[in-house]
């Protein structure tokens, strides 16, 4: 039954990812990324990592779509053809992607219970967790109690790349205004 | 959109819920799945949603500019301040135990502390940088 779900997912995801790329308006483009992101949550699910889904279908289909859409108004919502031909693209992520898929062969088996990643602190994670801090969901208990300095970490990410972004999209108007000689807001 | 009685009525219907959900989903994060990235995530698309419909000068009423711009550090600020106690007391910093007689209590009031800040960061980068956007096309 697994099995079924994800060959329909996936099969859904590549065809998604054919669509965006056929895709020249860019409206439909964002549509297509936000369904791409709800099919990758589906995936998550049937991958038993709902916190990711979670986090993907907020994000992914959620916020992001939105930003797009914002971005979309500020510029033109067609693709402009390119001056070159497919040929080099096609070259470049054909090859990445043969690379990836060698990689995959050093990887241990899909779901294998004797993979480095089930065998090396996640038991002893999953076995201190309950006694330690009752908290069910290991997953908060690693990311918030073991974890906290690098949740710390991840916060102060977040807070970096917003002010970055809030610096870009709020600083350049100032300069423009300045430069032409308009009246700011 | 204005005019658009269906989508205006329904989204008045839906936004409570989404809080709601984003509440439930903060406060649950340590039995179900999700916490405070998840939660700030939702309750910003909650605000994002009603600035869609209703407007940004009405989105602004709710949550002004100043205020999501100073929710971004101050995430941070919370986050950082829920290690200070067991500083006190020389223990290691984000140390949970020491919040509470009972070791495993403690580490649930240090998860939900963490947790607040976790959110207000997340939620006040997505809000300002909506805002930051939506304000460029204005001009």
């Amino acid at each position: 039954m697994e099995l079924y779900v994800n060959m329909i997912l996936l099969t859904l995801l590549a065809a998604v990812t054919v669509a965006i790329i056929r895709q020249r308006n860019l409206f439909a483009v964002v549509v297509l990324t936000g369904a791409y992101s709800f099919l990758m949550a589906s995936v998550m699910i049937a991958l038993d990592a709902v916190d990711v889904a979670m986090t993907e279908a907020s994000v992914g289909a959620g916020v992001s779509a939105v930003f797009l859409l914002t971005t979309l108004y500020l510029t033109e919502s067609r693709e402009l053809a390119s001056d070159s031909g497919p040929a080099v693209p096609l070259a470049v992520s054909s090859l990445l992607g043969a690379v990836l898929v060698y990689g995959t062969y050093g990887l241990p088996r899909f779901g294998a219970a004797d993979a480095p990643v089930q065998t090396h602190v996640g038991p002893d994670y999953l076995a201190r967790s309950i006694p330690d801090t009752t908290v069910e969901n290991v997953v908060t208990s690693v990311l918030a109690s073991y974890r906290s300095f690098d949740t710390l970490g991840e916060t102060t990410v977040v807070f970096t790349a917003a002010i970055g972004v809030l610096l870009l999209l709020r600083g350049r108007l100032r300069d423009y205004d300045r430069d032409s000689g308009e009246p700011g807001e | 959109m204005r005019l658009d009685v269906i989508l205006r009525i329904t989204s008045k219907l839906i936004l409570p819920f989404i809080l709601l959900f984003a509440l439930y989903v903060h406060f649950h994060g340590d039995f179900g799945p999700g916490g405070g990235f998840q939660a700030g995530v939702i309750a910003a698309g909650m605000l994002i949603l009603f600035s869609i419909i209703f407007g940004v000068y009405a989105a602004k009423q709710v949550v002004s500019e100043t205020v999501a711009t100073v929710m971004v550090p101050l995430g941070i600020l919370i986050y950082a301040s829920a290690g200070i106690p067991a500083l006190l007391v020389n223990q290691n910093y984000l140390n949970f135990s020491v919040l509470s007689e009972d070791t495993a209590h403690g580490q649930h009031i240090g998860i939900l502390w963490v947790e607040v800040g976790v959110l207000t960061t997340v939620a006040g980068s997505m809000i300002s940088i909506f805002y930051a956007l939506v304000q460029r096309g204005r001009s």
